[in-house]
This record gives structure tokens, sequence and C-alpha cells, in this order.
């Protein structure tokens, strides 16, 4: 059971983690990434849940009961894409797990992967973005006919936490610099609340540097020099641009991990990719996204060491360019990408 | 004409009268840089100066130049930004200690008139498509109202294609492949971002356009950079985007051959990379860049 909020970790017990195949090829690429595990010998035990949305007494939408129970044990999970339901009244799964865990903060690191050709070459930042306010409030009004208003809403609490938790991740991952994304030049009091929080919580943070930018001049200069970019903090739908931005930069979401973190130490890493129903029970997918997401997993887990082997082995073999799936630029197969993995994680031991 | 703004009877804030004057006489502005006014209560002068005119649309084009090396060779797309409302309406609450609300309004007015701008401008300038981008999954009133609007004025425009992208879709294809985009039209702060990012694509705003379109057939065309008071007056500065924008406003009055001819120059000095600022890698002074432009168009003739 968990000490002071944090799990306990000792060598020889395997500890659990949620595991949400997903729809589509979700549950391939689910199956790489355990074969891989299994490779490098990592002291997880997968607990395979559905997230499907059922309806609960009164017709209130909720994720599976044995989910949520599953989430709220293990405290980690690992999720592939989910397929956007067609039923009228459904709600949107990703806003369901968000708001059933509270998962107030999106991370995604983007490293530019060698071997994988985009414009640029040593993109190395990471987008934290506030991911249960600001403009996806769901808050409109019609105000007249012909006149609609969206109410964007910050609050202290939310850009306090989220500006502790990008300043946290900058120390615990060796990060230089924390730079708040912001136009508090037009939205004075909103943006300028996230600002101010920032700012403060800054002050108890004099090992990590602090910045600020205008999000305008963020996507201008991102594109032109993203080196200069470290960790970036902002409100939800900065984030929801700049993180889909820098993705791009690396590749796109095929390649892209990403995390979510909880209020109440739950912590989901997922690809941020679809399902690819094209291509889905063909042995076709890519599954480097998920893969990275694991690792982030691993490293949010203290595993560092397993993080950085199956890593090494991921972005070894795309480098080498002999085994690489279709949309990587190659030929092979998701299990003989995922089996090239393996090899080299075995011979790293 | 001197834009700084002035304060007139009652205190209230505006450009002066002069220039009011000969711009709705002439309808077309050509403008640099401004300083920001550092005097308290001084307003925006870019705000100042779109509420006078009704500002509704800012348009850049951004084109790649050959030349001048960015990790991408080939942008050729038009960015039409709807420049009155949405976010940038400045009205916010504080609801509680600790809770403060932001007002994003979109109106159908505003919607279709920028619409029915980027579906001209498309036309008059023999662009192939139209997207609009938007949030309407998340935003679904406002930004959903924008888009009916859009669909209903693409229906008045059936040779130019329309096709709808939400806004973190562009973005992440944007920096991929910027080659698939056209004419994209949007809502304020979507095109605030856009715009910058899209510049960026190119090189930056020292060589990027930007034209201002207003309500009552006024246009004023700007370079967007700052005012660079460190090179001020010692002929080290770079004209392009000033010039760019010039070319923007002779095509927007119809004379599209000497647009096209001080373009060429422009383009082709930068190309030859002979004669070059420093900021585009080079070591000539400004007056010397704008005299190798100036030859080039009399050899041209």
């Amino acid at each position: 059971s968990p000490v002071n909020g944090r799990r306990v970790v000792f060598s020889l017990q395997l500890q659990t983690v949620t595991l949400i195949p997903g729809d589509g090829i979700g549950p391939e690429i689910s199956v790489a990434v355990m074969k891989i595990f299994e490779s490098a010998k990592v002291p997880i035990q997968w607990e395979e849940r559905n997230v499907t949305a059922i309806q609960g007494p009164g017709g209130r939408w909720m994720i599976p009961p044995d989910c949520k129970e599953s989430m709220d044990r293990t405290l980690i999970g690992l999720k592939g894409p989910l397929k956007t339901p067609i039923a009228a009244g459904h709600p949107s799964m990703n806003l369901l797990l968000r708001k059933t865990f509270d998962l107030y903060a999106n991370v995604r690191p983007c490293v530019s992967i060698e071997g994988y050709k985009t414009p640029y070459t040593d993109v190395d930042l990471v987008t934290i973005r506030e991911n249960t306010e600001g403009e996806y409030s769901g808050i409109e009004h019609i105000i007249v006919d012909g006149v609609v208003q969206s109410i964007k809403l910050i609050t202290e609490d939310a850009s306090r936490r989220i500006a502790e938790y990008a300043f946290e991740y900058a120390r615990n991952n060796q990060r230089n610099s924390v730079t708040a994304v912001h136009k508090a030049n037009i939205m004075r009091m909103s943006d300028g609340l996230f600002l101010r929080k920032c700012r403060e919580v800054a002050e108890n943070f004099k090992d990590v540097k602090f910045t600020e930018m205008y999000l305008d001049t963020v996507c201008l200069n991102m594109v032109q020099d993203p080196t200069q970019f470290d960790v970036l903090v902002m409100p939800n739908l900065y984030g929801d641009i700049l993180s889909d931005l820098c993705a791009g930069l690396i590749g796109g979401l095929g390649v892209t991990p990403s995390g979510n973190i909880g209020a109440n130490g739950v912590a989901i890493f997922e690809s941020v990719h679809g399902t690819a129903p094209d291509i889905a029970g063909l042995d076709m997918a890519n599954p480097t996204a998920l893969l990275l997401s694991a690792v982030m997993m691993l490293r949010h887990m203290g595993m560092h060491d397993y993080g950085k082997k199956i890593e090494t082995a991921c972005f070894d073999t795309i480098r080498d360019k002999k085994v690489l799936t279709g949309d990587l630029g190659g030929k092979s197969k998701c299990s003989e990408f995922t089996e090239e993995i393996c090899r080299r994680v075995r011979d790293m031991d």
C-alpha cells in the first residue's frame, strides 16, 4: 500500500500497471510493448482493463467500475488509442478519464529521433499543459441572435498546481528552465493570474530558470529554432496547440509520447495517435508512440535504467533504418520491428 | 503622416485628425513599425488604428524566399485573421477571489464578413482553396457559429474549394508539410498564433508582409516587425518586410505588373546573395540593398 502517497517499490516485487489496450491498432501495439518489456525483464505485471464508457444508475456515463478500481489501486496506467463513440449522448472517453482521475497535467516530451528525418534535428523540449480549465470549460451562451460567448476560466488553484508540477518536473528531470507561455498582454486578468502564479511558484524553485513568453512569439521562434526551448508550461488551449506543434517538429503523433498526471497520484501514459482502423490487425502498426509513453511511465515510476535501455533500443532500431514500419519509411511488420527492439534489449545484458 | 495618438476633447485618445482625414480620403496606407508608448493610459496604437478604421481582416501571405534558408522551401499560403472580436474582446471579470473569467465573443456578422473576405481574396488571387481553422469540437457554440458562416459563404464560391481543420491538427501538419495549405481563415486568437507560426516558416517578421482590410474600403499595409531602436539611423535595416507589404498594396490596388516587377527584383536580390543586409546573412547597408533592387528594377525595362 502507498506510503506517504508514494508507492514504495522493492526490487523483487512486481509492480502492477493498468493496461488499457484501446481500439483499432491499440491491442497489437500493446502486445508489442509487453513483449519488449518482457525482453528487458522489467519487474512489472500488466492488468488489462477496458475503458469503454457504460451508463450507470440514473443514466450517467462512467468508466467501468473494474477499470476505475484497478487504476485507483495501481495508480499507473498505460493506454492505447480509443475510438470516438458514435452513440448519441456518449461522452468523449478522454474527457471522462480526465474528470474521473482529475488528470490536470498533460505532459509531452518532444525529442528529435535520430534516423527519422524532419526539418529539425535537435528538438528536446517538454510541453506541460493545464488540462482541466481555461478555454475548455465548456461554458457557452447565446447572448442574442447571432452573438455567442464562450467563457475561459482561469483559477488560482489550477494555475498554481500546474506551475508546481512543471517546476517539480524540471527539477526531477534535470531540465534547466521553465517558460510560462501566455497572452497576458491581451488577456490581462485571466492569463495575468496564470502568469502570477507561475512567478510565485518560481520563487520556490530558484534552481530552475524561469522565463515568460507570449504564445505567438513562442510559435514564431519555435519553427525557426526549437532548441531555445526547454520546459514550457501553459493553460489549456495554448497547450493543445503547442503540444501538437511540437509533436509535428519531431515527426508527428506516431512517435510522440504523452503522460497525464492526476491529482491523487494517478498517472496515465498514452499514445496520442488515432486507432488507424485501416491497418488494424494487419501487423503494420508502429508501436513507437506507445513504447515511448511506456518509457515515460518507467521514468515516472523511478525505473530509469529500464527506461533508458528500452528507449535506446528503440532509437537505435530507428537510426539503423534496417527494420522500420511503413510510416517510418520501411517495409517491416510491427512484429518484426518489435522483435528487432527486443533483440537489442537482450543484447544489452 | 504621423499616427501617434493624441488626446482629444474629454481626454479620449485618438489618432491625429489629419492622419484620419488622409486615410479616409486615400483609402490606402502603408505603415512602418510603431513604438509602444510608455505613457500611462496611452492605448495600443495598433488597437486604435484597428478601431478607427474597423480593420477587420489581417492578411499575411507567407511565401518561401529562395535564397533565405529556412527548414522549409515551398511555403505558399495566406493567413486571414478576423481581427475585431473573438478572444480579444477585452471583457474579463473576477468571479470570486482566485477565479477569473475571460469572454470570447463570436458574432454572425463578423464571421460572415471575414469568410466573405477570405473567399473573395482566394478568387481574386487565383488561390485554390480556403480552409476554416477552428476548435468547434470543443467550443461548439462559438467556433461552431464561425464555422457555419464559413460553410454558408462557401456555397456562394463554388469555384473555390472549402475545407475545415482543427487548429491543433493544422499546427501538427503545418510544421511537417506546409505545402498542403493555401488560404486559411480563422477567428482572432488562432489567427494571431498561426500568422506568427507561418511567418516563422519563411524566416520571421523581417521578411513577412501584412495587410489590414477595413470595413469602409480602407486598407493599411504594414511591416509587423519592431522598430529595432538599436540599429535605427545606422543604415543597417532590412526593408524587405515593408517592401513586400507595399507589393501587397500594389496588388490590392490592381497594379499587378508593378507589384510583380518589384517583388521579382527583391527576390532576385536575395537569391543572388551578393548584396544582403545583416539579418539576411550579408554585410551590406540598407541603402546598398535598396540600390541593388532599384538597379534590377531599372534593368527590367
